[in-house]
């Protein structure tokens, strides 16, 4: 039911947003892969399912304490960001052309990851006692 | 009744001294991981198992007042980064208090952090199910649901839980953490999963003092259960039957 | 009762007051915009005072929400029939002050954006999740048993759906009650009285908005409340405030026979600062021993205005009486090693002093401004104004139905 209205929702704002774009308004997300051809899945999945495949394998890993998967490769936020993070600016978000920002913000889609997970691909974090 | 003290005292001295020895032979640079083999790596698609509980043993005679080798390091393990104006509103996973019995004086310094208890208050309270127990007795907060009511930290006998106040950035990529969520240790779970020991067992150990020592409490030939089961531990708020994962010993 | 067409003058009336509701609600949304995005550090709230003034605000109105179904419960349950003539405007205000008291509730969450998870994600060993299930049971109930009220062909069923209104408000205010009465940990918290104590102040908090409002509809509509329904609902009021005072004191009174309680007790009555005053000077006096003479003192209760001020006097000290006992609750160090002095960075040991800042307050007036909102278009549009029967109430000089 709420999959369905969410289905219809995303429909609409397609339809929205490729009317925009014909009519020229609104740039077409710039989709580049940095490190190409290391997918876990093609790309027509990945456009279509890599909110649903993070969101299982965050379940699992999160509350189940599974780590990897046992024959094929995991979705893994970390693992996504190693190839898609942009070279400039070494993260997958922050700029108008960013891997995330450039589809989300075309989809009007929020991304709600990199409050929390780090969007900088190989980053290192220091500490400082609180 | 004294025959009973001396044995203990005995068998008390005897692990002192084995731990020392074990302390002195770990040459400085290897790893006491390397060494210990303390959890084996699980699998890859392997989920966490109820057969295992992994818990911490703080021995406050060696924990000293004023050192806080253990907060630093879970600070640097754990993104704990930020400049928090007011400082009650900053993130403590784990912290340093000193304790004093009031009538006699006696002394104690020791961490305290999440108790990583078996009957959590935490989760019991929590709306949406965001504070769990992995299976492995491991307390989390699943982010993903958490909606930031703070009931959970109404609810913890320990202040073991920090609200996120302001937005974050410079996480480590294994911690994720962020602005309006609650949080707390995590038994370093990202290490655990790896086989390694939490960090501020890892820093207490590396530095000599031997203050904390993680295993499987459930494996009665662990190193922890083996030390529980000879000496004297107590877990806090015992009364309150949470049943910790944390156990303390010297107090 | 005869009244007349709204006049123009009046029409603008209603909308200064209105527009002016509708301001005081919108800087309260601005409030929890400003704090859900610069995060909680713009509160006065910490990692040592988790809950703060939104909290106060929002317990209050809830509680209040329950307490004010009272009055129709007294009607539809208990036959009374001066009281049946007020259960729609008592219906209204509930459904008014839990709107407000949610709003500010959720606002203050620090992932407001996520409250659908609240609805989907349901821990049912919470009593916060049973809170959120009572709380939107206790809408649809009401907005039932308002309809079998003011629908005429429905007049049949109010009787059934006022006693489940009843059962349901007596359910919920159990469950406000015991998010505080199951922490075990807190020692101002974990108490069985706190079910039944929430319940009775409910009573009190919401008879009292109920007293406020009907004075304030009728002076706008230029009637006088009828002197024996007056001395009715002011003396029903007495009786509350009295009973909400035995439980304070039962609550404090235990709590000083338990050893491990007297440090607690001595920080709340004596020396914890603000939370004695607050007590003794705000709940105590202002908001008890004086709403009990202006209703008993055979002089001053016959006065004008005197049971519009009894009621304030009891709402400022519901206030009071909540501050107290949500943030000096959270203000006393939690005891983690029983009978040792403790000291770390993280605060252990020591007394916290919490400052509320203004967008809280701001965004707790924003619900408040809010139940507003909803009374004042809800009377407007529809029949709420309670119209007794005054031939009735001649003819009985001593009401005894």
């Amino acid at each position: 039911m709420l999959r369905t209205l969410l289905h219809l929702i995303a429909a609409a704002a397609l339809a929205a947003a490729s009317l925009a774009a014909q009519a020229g308004g609104v740039p077409k997300p710039v989709v580049k892969i940095e490190n190409p051809g290391k997918c876990i899945a093609p790309a027509d999945e990945m456009r279509r399912n890599h909110m649903e495949m993070l969101k299982h394998q965050r379940d699992l890993t999160l509350r189940e304490g599974v780590r990897g998967a046992a024959a094929g490769k995991a979705a893994s936020l970390n693992g996504c960001i190693e190839c898609h993070a942009s070279k400039q600016t070494g993260s997958v978000t922050g700029g108008k052309e960013s891997f995330c920002e450039s589809c989300h913000s075309y989809a009007a889609v929020k991304l709600d990851c990199w409050d929390c997970h780090q969007p900088k691909a190989g980053y290192k974090a220091t500490g400082a006692k609180p | 009744m004294s025959h009973n003290k001396r044995r203990s005292f005995l068998v008390a001295s005897a692990a002192g001294l084995g731990t020392v020895a074990l302390g002195v032979a770990v040459a400085p640079g290897i790893r006491l991981i390397e060494v210990s083999h303390a959890n084996p790596v699980r699998p890859a698609g392997q989920p966490a198992s109820s057969a295992v509980r992994w818990g911490m043993l703080v021995d406050t005679t060696r924990c000293a007042t004023g050192c806080d080798d253990c907060v630093k390091a879970c600070a640097a393990e754990n993104g704990i980064n930020e400049t928090v104006a007011d400082k009650r509103q900053g993130a403590q996973w784990i912290r340093k208090i000193d304790i004093k019995e009031a009538k006699t004086g006696r002394q104690h310094s020791l961490p305290m952090m999440c108790q990583h208890c078996a009957n959590p208050p935490c989760v019991d309270v929590c709306p949406t199910g965001a504070s769990m127990k992995r299976a492995d007795g491991i307390v989390l907060v699943d982010r993903h649901v958490c909606i930031g009511c703070r009931y959970c930290m109404m609810a913890c006998p320990y202040k073991a839980r920090s609200f996120v106040h302001q937005p974050l950035s410079g996480q480590n990529p294994e911690v994720p953490r962020g602005l309006g969520c609650v949080e707390s240790c995590t038994l370093c779970v990202h290490r655990v999963d790896k086989g390694q020991q939490p960090a501020c067992v890892e820093s207490c150990t590396t530095a000599g003092h031997n203050a904390l020592l993680f295993g499987d409490l459930n494996d009665p030939n662990s190193e922890i259960s083996r030390r529980a089961a000879a000496a004297a531990t107590s877990q806090i708020r015992a009364d309150l039957k949470l049943n910790t994962g944390v156990r303390y010993q010297g107090i | 009762m005869q009244l007349a067409p709204f006049s123009r003058a009046e029409e603008q009336r209603f909308y200064l007051v209105a527009a002016m509701g509708g301001l005081v609600t919108a800087v309260g949304l601005l409030a929890a915009l400003y704090m859900e995005h610069a995060g909680h550090v713009v509160t006065g709230m910490t990692n040592q005072v988790v809950w703060g003034m939104p909290h106060v605000f929002a317990i209050f109105l809830i509680v209040a929400a329950s307490g004010v179904l009272n009055v129709a419960s007294i009607g539809s349950v208990f036959g009374k029939k001066v009281y049946k003539k007020r259960a729609p405007l008592s219906g209204l205000l509930c459904l008014a002050m839990l709107t407000g008291g949610l709003f500010v509730l959720m606002l203050d969450l620090g992932r407001a954006d996520r409250l659908i998870i609240a609805a989907t994600h349901y821990n049912f060993t919470s009593v916060f999740a049973w809170n959120v299930f009572l709380y939107s049971g206790m809408f649809a109930i009401v907005a039932v048993y308002m309809w079998t009220l003011m629908e005429r062909r429905m007049n049949g069923y109010s009787k059934p759906a006022g006693f489940a209104a009843f059962i349901w408000r007596l359910i919920l205010t159990t469950g406000t009650g015991s998010i505080f009465g199951f922490l075990v940990a807190r020692q101002a918290y974990n108490s069985a009285v706190l079910a039944p104590m929430f319940i009775i102040m409910s009573f009190a908090w919401g008879l009292a908005v109920f007293m406020i409002v009907q004075k304030t509809m009728f002076w706008w509509n230029s009637i006088e409340l009828h002197p024996s329904v007056r001395t009715r609902m002011k003396n029903l009021l007495g009786v509350f405030v009295a009973a909400v005072l035995y439980f304070v004191i039962a609550y404090h009174m235990t709590n000083l026979y338990f050893a491990k309680q007297i440090a607690f007790e001595r920080f709340i009555l004596l020396d914890g600062g603000i939370f004695p005053l607050l007590l003794w000077g705000g709940y105590l006096l202002l908001g008890t021993v004086a709403p009990l003479i202006l209703i008993y003192h055979p002089g001053l209760s016959a006065r004008r205005g005197s049971v519009m001020l009894a009621s304030l006097l009891v709402v400022l000290g519901a206030f009071c009486q909540l501050y107290v006992f949500i943030i000096g609750g959270q203000a006393f160090p939690l005891e983690i090693f029983p009978g040792m002095e403790v000291s770390s960075s993280f605060y252990d040991g020591q007394v916290e002093h919490y400052a509320p800042s203004l967008p809280e307050i701001l965004l707790g007036f924003g619900g408040i401004a809010i139940a507003f909102l909803i009374t004042a278009v809800g009377v407007r549009v529809l029949h709420f104004l309670p119209q007794d029967d005054l031939s009735q109430l001649e003819a009985a000089a001593s009401i005894s139905d």
